[in-house]
């Protein structure tokens, strides 16, 4: 039986990759606590799990893409699509949305989570290859 | 791998902030620089920021729906503030009518602005160090 790596290793892999962008994000958002005219964006990370989800439970689903310049869909890989913009909890006179202590906190939980899901996918490569060894 | 991003954009902000300490330095340096003329006298400097240039950090994805860019100084004005004069005829810089210019330099605001600064410039770091932390992390992946 061969071992495929898209059914092993399951949803962690996206998550990972998804925990990365978010990390991204969020650092542009403190990046740009002091740029006039800044909204502050995150993504629903719920929202594109799902998404991912049932993109491998149904197979390749993809929209048709009859001119070069469509894009690939709503589980897009810069995630366009699930970029939102935060709403502010009190107004700045430049309007600059970023509240750099609520980044902040997104900011370290994000990347706690990332180490949590890079442990289950580290743990899956673990398993494949006690697997493989017969141990 | 996008966590690379991270540490640009992080660079770009503590960059920026230096900048903004950079003229308030310059600032606090001539609080004090009087001058005979009110066009020679020394206005204060403000670093402009602006979102970074979206097209130099993922090239080939639209604008706008990056995911980061970063932050860049977009220039540095000069405060149109009015400048302090004084009446003191035996300063040896005063002009005919007996008026020295002091520059529009703000101590208050210029120290503020610095701690701001200074504080943005730690967080900044502090996000380049988790990100530091996340692919050192990634490069473990399957050892042991």
């Amino acid at each position: 039986m061969a071992i495929s790596f898209e059914s092993a290793l399951g949803i962690h892999e996206q998550a990972v990759y998804v925990r990365s962008q978010r990390a991204e994000v969020l650092a542009n958002n403190i990046a740009n606590a002091d740029t006039p005219n800044f909204k502050a964006r995150d993504m629903d990370f719920k929202a594109i799990l799902q998404g991912k989800e049932s993109q491998m439970q149904m197979g390749q689903l993809e929209l048709a893409k009859t001119k070069s310049g469509h894009s690939e869909g709503l589980v897009n890989p810069d995630f366009a699509a699930e970029m939102m913009y935060r709403i502010p909890s009190q107004p700045s006179i430049d309007g600059n949305t970023v509240d750099v202590q609520t980044e902040m906190a997104r900011y370290t939980e994000n990347a706690l989570d990332y180490q949590a899901s890079f442990q289950f996918l580290d743990k899956k490569f673990k398993g494949l290859k006690s697997a493989i060894k017969g141990e | 791998m996008s966590l690379s991003n991270i540490f640009d954009i992080a660079g770009s902000a503590m960059s920026a902030q230096t900048v903004r300490l950079n003229t308030t330095a310059s600032n606090m340096a001539n609080a004090d620089s009087v001058s005979s003329s009110y066009g020679e006298t020394y206005r204060a400097r403000k670093a402009v920021f602006e979102l970074g240039r979206q097209n130099e950090m993922q090239p080939g994805v639209p604008l706008g729906t990056q995911a980061g860019q970063g932050v860049e100084v977009a220039g540095i004005v000069e405060s149109d503030a009015p400048l302090r004069q004084e009446y003191n005829p035996n300063h040896p810089m005063a002009n005919e009518d007996g008026y020295v210019f002091y520059p529009n330099v703000n101590v208050v605001e210029e120290m503020a602005d610095m701690i701001s600064a200074s504080r943005s410039f730690q967080i900044n770091a502090e996000i380049m160090n988790t990100a530091k932390q996340m692919t050192q992390r990634a490069l473990t992946l399957g050892q042991g």
